[in-house]
């Protein structure tokens, strides 16, 4: 399994195997399971009290379906770790953040300082999305 | 015109760090060319056939002087003394070196301008009625939501690597002049057609799934009303199931055009309704307060009232320009003039930097501190009293700028092709230049009249060749060049796309084709037809008959 380089969660790391979302679903005792781009999370939605951990892999940093995977499940509601794995690049991760990944196993390690620059890149946002920032439009109009 | 405040201000000042960053890891070796690339597609930045091409957003096509006035400033300092505009009302460097990127975003950004989103399978630069604010047709002016769409749009986390680039258009009026129904999403500002209680409120209309490229497409409407306060939630679904579904295996198949096409409008429709519904509980929707603010500065200028509609014509070269260039304005004494980047002979859409500078001191002492750039490559002086308007001309004029051509076989769109462009089949520029001299004459030109010919240099359609009345798409034979007559097409309320004619030309054969149709066209032209009007009532075939006969 590749090592999680970055995580933003207090609780304790979850290293469960993560099976298939076809496998997933007739194992019943599954903790972890693992969304590929193709995948459509929805399938995921009736069990995520049972789940601690999903994997959303992104097998080329330029297919962004992982993107959305992440936000409906935190959307439904889903509080346990998302981790980004795969082909997961400096320039993706306060995106992959924004949409609800809170964990982050990159394929190759990435650079600390560069990794820490990028997480810290964006004071404030456009967009309200599955991380709970207030976007630029509710500061504007807070009060 | 909109203003930055704090936060847009630091928004694309954290942008040129970052791409100063991407930058510096692409030069230290950290980042190989195959991943640098997606990164500064998303800042606007290709690697053509001869250098770096920088392209810079203009929002929704509305600019203001000192933001015109830095963009000469550019073509001087980091380019060859010109600029490029786009039919994306956008403008862009040809010859930019990368380790001047980074400076020249700075530069844009000290004039609130930048190049995020021009490029790369992302939310492209919004377009609009170049004539919004000024024209009489409108409902309501449509900047303001398309800026409401380009704060959402810009960076927007789920969006960033979609499967396919992604253009949206705004438009307020039936008179579409931004060919909205040829994009990803085209909105059209609309009043409720339904009015619960009668009022009659402004909401927005949604096509979605239109395009040119190698497969184009009208869009259809998938929604006849969006209420205001659901507009960003209704794109984010649109968005949603494009991101999801749209095809990854084969970039000719990707966009979402392709998408609504195989899924069907309905089943399109069905699924994004779904995602609108689970969306609308999830307070992604900015309150109307923020579009109350963002309206505020499109307010309308201090017009001067009780002006006479009068113009002092006896000149007869500005006579011929005022009638062609010109168009009505809303207000009384005033009147929106276009100036076109066509000369005979010249390259479309290319200004150099002192024309740019000039346009940029007169938008500022005549036309309300505004200019707008056309999807047709010219610019827009929104607002000039018709009092100055002879005044104006003679500046222009002088520079080079007084052709009087708009919308004639003159002002034709034409992408930049294999003269820059590394994905282009043939050249566009050297056709364009021929046809603008065989129709040199203002005479010619006039007794043809309206007709809009659109040059790509290959497939994917740059210079829009499907919608034009006449459109050519250069095609490589066999290692030869080799242009394709299409006749027909035309963006607009009556959208329509364009049909080969037959077997392609040469470079001067297409120039007489073009020739031939027009004189098909004269000989039976009946009443104040246009050539597209004439085409539609007799067809291809005796235009056939004529060019291959």
């Amino acid at each position: 399994m590749v090592e999680v380089q970055f995580r933003f969660r207090s609780d304790e790391a979850v290293n469960d195997p993560a099976v298939t979302v076809d496998a997933f679903a007739e194992q019943t005792n599954a903790t972890a399971v693992r969304v590929e781009p193709g995948d459509d999370a929805h399938a995921l939605l009736p069990h995520l009290d049972r789940l601690r951990l999903i994997e959303v892999n992104f097998p080329a940093w330029t297919d962004g379906r992982g993107y959305s995977s992440a936000r409906i499940l935190r959307e439904a509601g889903f509080g346990g770790e998302i981790r980004a794995v795969g082909d997961v690049v400096i320039d993706m991760l306060s995106h992959l953040k924004r949409c609800g990944f809170d964990a982050f196993a990159p394929d190759k390690p990435l650079n600390p300082a560069d990794a820490e620059a990028a997480f810290k890149r964006w004071d404030n946002v456009y967009q309200a999305t599955a991380d709970g920032r207030q976007p630029i439009w509710a500061l504007r109009h807070q009060g | 015109m909109y203003k930055y405040d704090q936060y847009d201000q630091q928004m694309v000042d954290t942008r040129v760090a970052e791409f100063r960053d991407q930058v510096r890891r692409r030069i230290d070796g950290e980042l190989t060319e195959d991943q640098f690339r997606p990164l500064r597609l998303q800042n606007g930045l290709y690697l053509q056939l001869h250098a770096y091409m920088l392209r810079v957003a203009v929002p929704y096509g509305t600019l203001n002087s000192t933001q015109m006035a830095m963009l000469g400033d550019i073509a001087d300092k980091y380019d060859r003394g010109y600029g490029h505009f786009t039919t994306r009302q956008n403008i862009q460097y040809n010859w930019i070196k990368l380790e001047d990127t980074p400076d020249i975003l700075a530069d844009l950004a000290s004039v609130e301008m930048h190049a995020i989103q021009t490029s790369g399978n992302c939310i492209r630069n919004i377009s609009s009625d170049q004539y919004a604010g000024a024209a009489s047709d409108e409902v309501i002016d449509p900047r303001p939501y398309a800026e409401l769409l380009r704060q959402w749009s810009s960076f927007h986390p789920e969006f960033l690597t979609l499967p396919r680039k992604f253009k949206i258009a705004v438009i307020a009026s039936d008179t579409d002049r931004a060919a909205m129904r040829l994009h990803d999403i085209g909105i059209q500002m609309v009043r409720n057609p339904n009015p619960e209680n009668g009022a009659g409120e402004i909401g927005a209309r949604f096509y979605v799934g239109g395009g040119m490229g190698r497969t184009p497409m009208i869009g259809p409407m998938i929604r006849a009303f969006v209420p205001l306060d659901q507009l960003i939630t209704y794109s984010e679904a649109c968005l949603r199931v494009y991101n999801r579904h749209g095809r990854r295996d084969n970039k000719y198949k990707a966009r979402i055009k392709i998408l609504v096409h195989e899924l069907g409008k309905d089943e399109y429709t069905r699924q994004v309704e779904e995602e609108f519904q689970h969306l609308l509980d999830q307070g992604i929707e900015p309150p109307l307060a923020e579009l109350e603010r963002i309206g505020q500065y499109f307010a309308d200028p201090a017009w001067e009232t009780g002006l006479s509609d009068e113009l002092d014509l006896s000149d007869p070269d500005f006579r011929l320009w005022a009638e062609r260039n010109c168009h009505a304005h809303k207000q009384a004494g005033y009147v929106i003039a276009t100036v076109s980047l066509k000369p005979v002979g010249g390259i479309p859409g290319d200004a150099t930097a002192d024309q740019i500078r000039l346009m940029a001191r007169i938008a500022k002492d005549y036309s309300f501190d505004e200019l707008r750039v056309t999807h047709a490559q010219n610019i827009v002086f929104p607002h000039l009293r018709k009092a100055d308007l002879y005044a104006v001309w003679r500046m222009l004029d002088e520079a080079g700028l007084g052709t009087a051509n708009l919308d004639t076989v003159g002002d034709i769109i034409a992408c930049p092709g294999l003269d820059y462009c590394s994905l282009a089949n043939a050249r566009s520029i050297p056709i364009a230049q021929k046809i603008s001299e065989r129709f040199g004459s203002p005479a010619k030109q006039a007794e043809i009249g309206e007709l809009k010919l659109k040059i790509s240099g290959c497939i994917n359609a740059c210079g829009h060749h499907h919608a034009g009345h006449i459109g050519i798409l250069g095609v490589d034979r066999k290692g030869v060049e080799n242009y394709q007559l299409l006749l027909g097409g035309c963006e607009g309320a009556d959208t329509s796309l364009g049909q080969i004619t037959g077997p392609g030309f040469d470079e001067d054969g297409i120039v007489d084709a073009v020739e031939k149709a027009t004189e098909v066209y004269l000989a039976n032209k009946q009443g104040e037809e246009r050539f597209l009007d004439t085409y539609r009532r007799i067809g291809m075939a005796p235009f056939k008959e004529a060019i291959y006969g």
